[in-house]
């Protein structure tokens, strides 16, 4: 029996998947988060080499500014993570069972990867 | 209880772009696993800074390390770097338009649109990953 995919936004935000459900969520916005990065940096290297047009200008410091940059690197660090979590329960299906707990484990790799990196950048960010 | 009998897998698009989407992120993990350690074997850790590196990690490019301290971009700029960025571009565009299709899909898109939408996403794929491989052999 197939599932019913219709389900709105709002009901779907009311399920309650906890943590593996927010990988879930995340992994797909941090995915789409690298996809308009590449794209932006893409588009303006393109713009900028080949055309030495000012709106490649732009969209650089869009995507250079400190606040997306810190959102890019978490998008980077957590999609790779979880992703490396997704393969391993894949490859091993009894660990599904624990996908609970590996939610939390990745959790303790993401948090000093990404604690030690922002503070790097925001301190360097306040030097200028 | 009793498992659910599995079916025989076909050979249709989901199920190939499922494996790929695994064997891609292993693949990237990897390319980035070696360009972090090549780059800070070839001098990194004293001559360029966190953001420089971390740039050359996820798309080693000469253009990358430019404004860095290297003595020389010889090491940075060859044939093998070359290889290596043309892998990133192929695994990471097919990876990532592939993903896009996905949850695009979800969003119960069927019929014609579910055609428009993989044909535009094929071109997009298509183009950049030209782009891309346009940019590498010419930096």
């Amino acid at each position: 029996m197939a599932l019913s995919r219709k389900v709105g936004l709002l009901a779907g935000a009311k399920y309650k998947g906890g943590g593996p459900m927010l990988a879930w969520v995340l992994h797909r916005i941090s995915g789409l988060g690298i996809i308009i990065f590449v794209t932006l940096h893409v588009t303006a290297s393109f713009l900028t080499q080949q055309l030495g047009s000012d709106l490649g200008i732009f969209i650089n410091i869009i995507y250079e500014s400190v606040y997306f940059q810190l959102f890019i690197v978490f998008c980077a660090i957590f999609h790779g993570v979880n992703g490396f979590r997704i393969i391993v329960l894949d490859i091993w299906p009894r660990l599904i069972r624990y996908q609970k707990e590996s939610t939390w484990l990745e959790w303790f790799v993401i948090l000093p990867l990404y604690g030690l990196t922002v503070f790097i950048m925001i301190r360097r960010f306040l030097e200028g | 209880m009793r498992s659910r009998v599995m079916p025989k897998p076909s050979w249709n698009l989901d199920y190939m772009m499922w494996i790929f989407t695994r064997l891609s992120g292993l693949s990237i993990i990897l390319l980035v696993v070696i360009g972090i350690s090549a780059g800070l074997l070839m001098g990194a850790r004293s001559q360029m800074d966190l953001g420089t590196l971390m740039r050359w990690t996820f798309f080693p490019n000469p253009n990358h390390v430019l404004d860095s301290e290297i003595p020389d971009i010889y090491l940075w700029s060859n044939g093998f770097w070359q290889i290596m960025q043309i892998l990133v571009v192929f695994f990471a565009a097919t990876h990532g338009f592939n993903g896009l299709r996905v949850v695009l899909e979800d969003y119960s898109l069927s019929g014609l649109w579910q055609v428009f939408l993989r044909f535009l996403i094929l071109l997009l794929w298509i183009f950049s990953a030209l782009v891309g491989i346009y940019v590498i052999l010419g930096s």
